[in-house]
C-alpha cells in the first residue's frame, strides 16, 4: 500500500493578530493510501471543508506541507492542482457550465488539468465515448447530451458533476457534501454510483458527509474532525464495527 | 435611399464594436467600461498615423493593436490588482483621455482628404456608401469566422467556461485570470479596430466621440438577442452584427420623425432600456391577457 496523499503537520490560522484569531486546523498528520475510500466527518466548524480546501489548493495553510505522490504541492495553485485533482462540491451549481451543453461540459473535464490551445475541440470525436458513459448513468443523460446544463435538474446536474470528475482518472477525488442538496433517493442513487466507481476505477477518495448512516456504509476509512483535530481515525474492521453511537460521542466538545 | 444605404454601412462598422463588447458582455459576463476610452483610442491613433502618412492598412492594424493594449491594462488592473471590473474599465477609460489629447494634439483632428482604406481606387468605382458596406461587410465576414472558430478551440471553450462558472473552470484546471485578460485584449482589440473604421469613415478622430458607445454595442447585442432569440453561439454573432444595423435604422428613423442629432445620446439610452425590458413587457403583457379572461369569463 502506497501513500497517496501525506498531509504534514497541517496549521491553518484565520484573522490572525486580531481578537478573532482561531485554529481551523491543528497540526493535522494525515497519510492517505492508494484505494482508500474515506468518509470524513464532524459538526459544522469542525475544519472539513477547510481541510478539503487545503487539499484542493484554494486556501493555502499557515503551516505545514502537502504532498501528493512524492510531489510536494505545498505551493501549487487550486488550477496547477487540478491535473491530480478532481472535486465535487455540494452546489450542483458550482461543478457544471450552465450555459455549455452536457457534452461541451464533459470535454472540458477531458482535458482537466491539461495545456489548453488553438487546436479544434474535436467534440464529435468524442461523442460515441460521451454516449456510452452517461449511459451507465441513472437519470437518462446520454438523451440530453445536447442539451445545455442550465436546464437539467439538479440531480442530473451533480450526476454530471461526478461524472466529469472522474471521466479522466483524477489521483484523488474530493468530494464535498456532494448529494446533500438532492432529495433522499437521488442522493441514494449517486452515492451508490460514487462507490461502484470508486471501486471498480480503483480511486482514492475523501467524501464529506454528514449522514453518520452512510458515512458507516461506505468507504474503507473513516475519519473524524473535531474543533481541528483528527478525533478518529478507523480503517478495515474497526470501520466496519463502527457504530452511530461510536461516532456521536467524538462530537462532543 | 442614400441614407439607408449609408446607415446600412455605419451598422456594419458598429457592429465589430458590437462583437468585441459581446466577449465580455455575454461571454465573459461583465460590463466593460474600457470601450468608451478604447474607442476613441484606436481612432485617434488611425488618423493620426495616417495624417502623418502611414499605409491605412497598417493604420487599421495598429487601431487593433491599440485597443488590444487598453484591454490589457484592464485586464491587469482586474486580475492581479484586485479591482472590480466595472471601476477597472473606468480607469483605463479616464486614463486613456489624457492619452488621445496627447496623440491627436487638440480634442479634433480631420483627415483633409488623406488616403484611407475607405476610399482606395478600386473602392472608388462603387455608387457612393458602398465602399463602407464593402469594407465593414469584410470586416464582419472576416472577424465573426475567426471568432466563431476560435470559440470552438480548446482555448475558446476554456475561455467561454470562464465566463460561465469560473470556480468550475478554475477546479479544471482553467488559468481564469489569464482569460480573462485574454478576453478584454480580444474584445478591446475589435473595438480599437472598430474605432479606426469609424474615424476613417467619417474622416476625424475626436476625443468625445467615445461617449455612448458602451450603450450603442450594447442596444446591438440586445436588439439581436430580442429579434432571433435562442441561437448557437456563431449565429449570435451574426445576430449581433445584424442588431447593429437595425439599431442604426431605428436611430435613422427616429431622426427623420424630426429630432435632431442633439438627441441621439437620449434617444440611445431610451432604445436601450425600452428592448432590455421587453421581456418583462410580454410578461405583464401576458399576465393582462389572463387578467381580461378573468374579468370577461365569470
Amino acid at each position: 500500500m502506497s501513500t497517496i496523499l501525506d498531509l504534514q503537520n497541517i496549521t491553518t490560522t484565520v484573522n490572525v493578530g486580531t481578537s478573532e484569531e482561531k485554529n481551523i486546523l491543528k497540526n493535522i498528520n494525515l497519510k492517505i493510501n492508494d484505494g482508500d475510500f474515506i468518509t470524513l466527518l464532524g459538526t459544522n466548524g469542525a475544519g472539513k471543508s477547510t481541510l478539503l480546501n487545503i487539499i484542493n489548493g484554494s486556501i493555502f495553510p499557515t503551516s505545514g506541507k502537502i504532498i501528493l505522490k512524492e510531489r510536494d504541492l505545498t505551493n501549487l495553485s487550486e488550477v496547477k492542482r487540478a491535473k491530480y485533482i478532481a472535486q465535487v462540491f455540494q452546489d450542483p451549481k458550482m461543478g457544471t457550465a450552465p450555459r455549455m451543453t452536457v457534452a461541451e461540459n464533459l470535454l472540458l473535464a477531458t482535458k482537466r488539468g491539461q495545456q489548453r490551445g488553438l487546436h479544434l475541440r474535436g467534440l464529435d470525436r468524442h461523442l460515441e465515448e460521451f454516449k456510452r458513459e452517461t449511459a451507465q448513468l441513472p437519470n437518462g443523460l446520454n438523451e440530453r447530451l445536447n442539451t445545455f446544463v442550465g436546464n437539467l435538474s439538479g440531480g442530473q446536474r451533480q450526476t454530471l458533476s461526478f461524472l466529469m470528475a472522474t471521466i479522466k482518472k483524477p489521483e484523488l477525488l474530493l468530494l464535498d457534501e456532494h448529494t446533500a442538496a438532492l432529495d433522499p433517493n437521488t442522493s441514494r442513487q449517486l452515492l451508490e454510483l460514487t462507490n461502484k466507481v470508486v471501486k471498480k476505477e480503483h480511486l482514492t477518495c475523501i467524501m464529506i458527509t454528514h449522514q453518520l448512516k452512510d458515512a458507516i456504509k461506505y468507504g474503507n476509512r473513516t475519519i473524524i474532525l473535531n474543533s481541528g483535530k483528527i478525533v478518529l481515525d478507523v480503517n478495515g474492521q474497526d470501520k466496519k464495527t463502527l457504530t452511530e453511537e461510536d461516532i456521536l460521542q467524538y462530537f462532543t466538545d | 435611399m442614400s441614407l439607408i444605404t449609408s446607415t446600412i454601412g455605419q451598422g456594419l462598422l458598429w457592429g465589430i464594436l458590437a462583437l468585441g463588447l459581446f466577449l465580455t458582455f455575454r461571454i465573459l459576463n461583465f460590463p466593460d467600461m474600457t470601450v468608451e476610452g478604447t474607442f476613441p483610442f484606436g481612432a485617434a491613433i488611425c488618423i493620426s498615423a495616417l495624417v502623418h502618412g502611414v499605409n491605412p492598412i497598417i493604420a487599421t492594424i495598429l487601431s487593433f493593436l491599440g485597443g488590444m493594449l487598453t484591454g490589457l491594462i484592464t485586464g491587469l488592473l482586474y486580475t492581479k490588482g484586485k479591482i472590480p471590473v466595472l471601476l477597472a474599465g473606468i480607469l483605463t477609460m479616464t486614463g486613456i483621455y489624457s492619452v488621445n489629447l496627447r496623440i491627436l494634439g487638440k480634442a479634433n483632428v480631420g483627415l483633409l482628404n488623406k488616403a484611407t482604406l475607405l476610399n482606395e481606387k478600386f473602392l472608388q468605382r462603387l455608387p457612393d456608401n458602398f465602399p463602407t458596406i464593402v469594407v465593414g461587410l469584410l470586416f464582419a465576414i472576416f472577424i465573426i469566422l475567426l471568432l466563431a472558430l476560435f470559440l470552438n478551440t480548446d482555448l475558446g471553450q476554456a475561455f467561454i467556461a470562464t465566463g460561465d462558472n469560473e470556480k468550475m473552470a478554475q477546479s479544471l484546471g482553467i488559468n481564469t485570470d489569464n482569460m480573462k485578460i485574454l478576453g478584454l485584449m480580444l474584445s478591446n482589440g475589435l473595438i480599437g479596430l472598430a474605432g479606426g473604421l469609424l474615424g476613417q469613415n467619417g474622416g476625424y478622430a475626436d476625443v468625445n466621440m467615445g461617449i455612448g458607445t458602451m450603450v450603442i454595442g450594447l442596444a446591438a447585442i440586445i436588439i439581436g438577442e430580442v429579434v432571433y432569440g435562442n441561437l448557437s453561439l456563431t449565429a449570435r454573432l451574426i445576430a449581433v452584427v445584424i442588431g447593429s444595423i437595425i439599431y442604426r435604422l431605428i436611430l435613422l428613423l427616429v431622426l427623420q420623425l424630426g429630432f435632431s442629432t442633439n438627441d441621439f445620446k437620449l434617444i440611445s439610452a431610451i432604445i436601450l432600456a425600452i428592448c432590455m425590458m421587453l421581456p418583462l413587457f410580454e410578461k405583464k403583457f401576458h399576465t393582462r391577457k389572463l387578467l381580461k379572461k378573468g374579468v370577461t369569463k365569470p
